[in-house]
């Protein structure tokens, strides 16, 4: 076990390994990045180090695995407290877990609804996802980051999800900036970081991926 | 300093539930309002236009919603009694992950159980019971998923068994056959009358589905 005893089970394009890798780059962590093949085979390590989802991310700490992004982000931000991810009163990380928990049963779901349909569906779609962009935008409000004054929990849960909206304005015919132009100044503001710009794929690059995936699922 | 604590909620809720337990635990006075959710309440509607669910968790004004978010905030606010969550970072994402794996499983399969027939319904009923023995895997020879003291995971799984009876009676199964070890954890937290006075009763559960049946035309 190489770097600190940490090592990341990691999928370049998932949104959710993106996650994991920001909130280690925001405590500046060293750690060994595995790249598995999730559509040729996963690893013997993966499979048991999840073996109920059998899914990436999979964070290894001194080879104790923990896995679901969200509890990863969480656990990096206690095992590392500095600097903190959280805002420091209790109801302040109630509204972040609140809103954590909102963007993972809504986003990859809704945009996953986009690409996988056409015609009529997919208007439905595309309107039901641009609601969800706009409560976001709700929640951020005038501050700079869901966090506050400071890039926080809530920013890293979302942030990685942007990489796939190019694919999604791709299919549905739309642009987020028309909609919602303070998410989308949201956006360029965290990829200014450093912990973000370095492990954001490129668009287009998402875009093939999800192109295959559209095959894969017998789409167009 | 004064605390005043509103609980918005629904008597069959394994989800209000769930904060009861957790209030009763840390031994926190609250106003319990009922909510009829066929005509939700402008209280309700204000504190969670999101989702528009209970429960809600009204603390001196501001709400909290999800009740696993709720349950947490209850821990970090009242934390000199009765922690529901271990100290260590790495036992933290254990309980957090299986609190999950109840959220992510159980729900939808027992949902299934009654809301379906024939093929689709002996599906949902293997499903259950699977998630229930790798939930039984994972308890092990502990007396609480806590471990020696009961804990976040207890709180999140326990009020499913409220509506046991009513998966069992509509779907034709007993879960105690397959999950006896399960069953004993049940009793055993029952044995506590912060759990006792906190869940309501499975006949009640019952009849409540039955209503739910008949609206939904099943």
């Amino acid at each position: 076990m190489a770097k600190e005893g940490v090592k990341l089970l990691d999928f370049w394009a998932s949104p959710f390994c993106m996650r994991a890798k920001i909130a280690l780059g925001e405590k500046g962590v060293a750690y060994e990045g595995q790249e598995e093949d999730l559509f040729g085979g996963k690893s013997e390590l993966l499979l048991s180090s999840n073996p109920i989802y059998q899914k990436v991310p999979v964070l290894l700490h001194n080879d104790k695995p923990i896995v679901e992004s969200s509890n990863i982000v969480t656990y990096i931000d206690e095992a590392w407290p500095a600097p903190p991810l959280m805002p420091a009163c209790a109801f302040g990380r109630a509204r972040a877990r609140f809103w954590a928990d909102f963007i993972d049963k809504k986003i990859f779901e809704g945009g996953s609804k986009i690409w996988m349909s056409k015609g009529e569906e997919l208007e439905v779609a595309k309107n039901e996802f641009i609601d969800i962009l706009k409560k976001l935008e709700g929640a951020l409000g005038e501050k700079d980051y869901f966090n506050g004054d400071t890039f926080g929990f809530v920013d890293i849960i979302l942030i990685g999800l942007t990489s796939w909206f190019f694919a999604y304005e791709k299919f549905g015919g739309f642009k987020v900036e028309d909609h919602c132009p303070t998410f989308s100044a949201w956006i360029k503001r965290c990829m200014e970081r450093e912990s973000v710009s370095k492990v954001i794929p490129a668009p287009e690059s998402v875009c093939e991926c999800v192109v295959m995936l559209r095959k894969m699922h017998g789409v167009e | 300093m004064s605390d005043h604590v509103v609980l918005l909620d629904s008597y069959p809720s394994m989800f209000g539930m769930r904060v009861r337990i957790a209030l009763a635990e840390k031994g926190i006075e609250y106003e319990y309002k009922e909510e009829d959710l066929s005509n939700k309440s402008p209280l309700l509607l204000k504190m969670n236009p999101v989702h528009k669910k209970i429960p809600v968790l009204i603390h001196n004004g501001r709400p909290v919603c999800e009740s696993l978010v709720e349950v947490q905030y209850i821990d970090e606010v009242w934390k000199d009694k009765s922690p529901l969550l271990p100290s260590h970072p790495y036992q933290r994402a254990q309980a957090r992950f299986w609190a999950d794996y109840v959220d992510k499983k159980i729900y939808d399969a027992g949902r299934k159980i009654w809301t379906t027939k024939g093929e689709e319904q002996e599906t949902a009923k293997n499903e259950l019971i699977d998630c229930l023995k790798v939930l039984e895997g994972e308890l092990g020879d502990k007396p609480y998923f806590g471990g020696e003291s009961f804990g976040f995971v207890d709180i999140a799984l326990l009020p499913f068994s409220t509506w046991f009876y009513a998966y069992e009676t509509l779907g034709n199964f007993s879960i105690e056959a397959e999950c006896p070890k399960l069953i004993a954890w049940v009793n055993r937290c029952k044995e506590k009358e912060t759990v006792s006075k906190s869940l309501s009763d499975p006949h009640k559960v019952y009849e409540f589905v039955l209503g739910l049946r008949k609206k939904l035309g099943i």
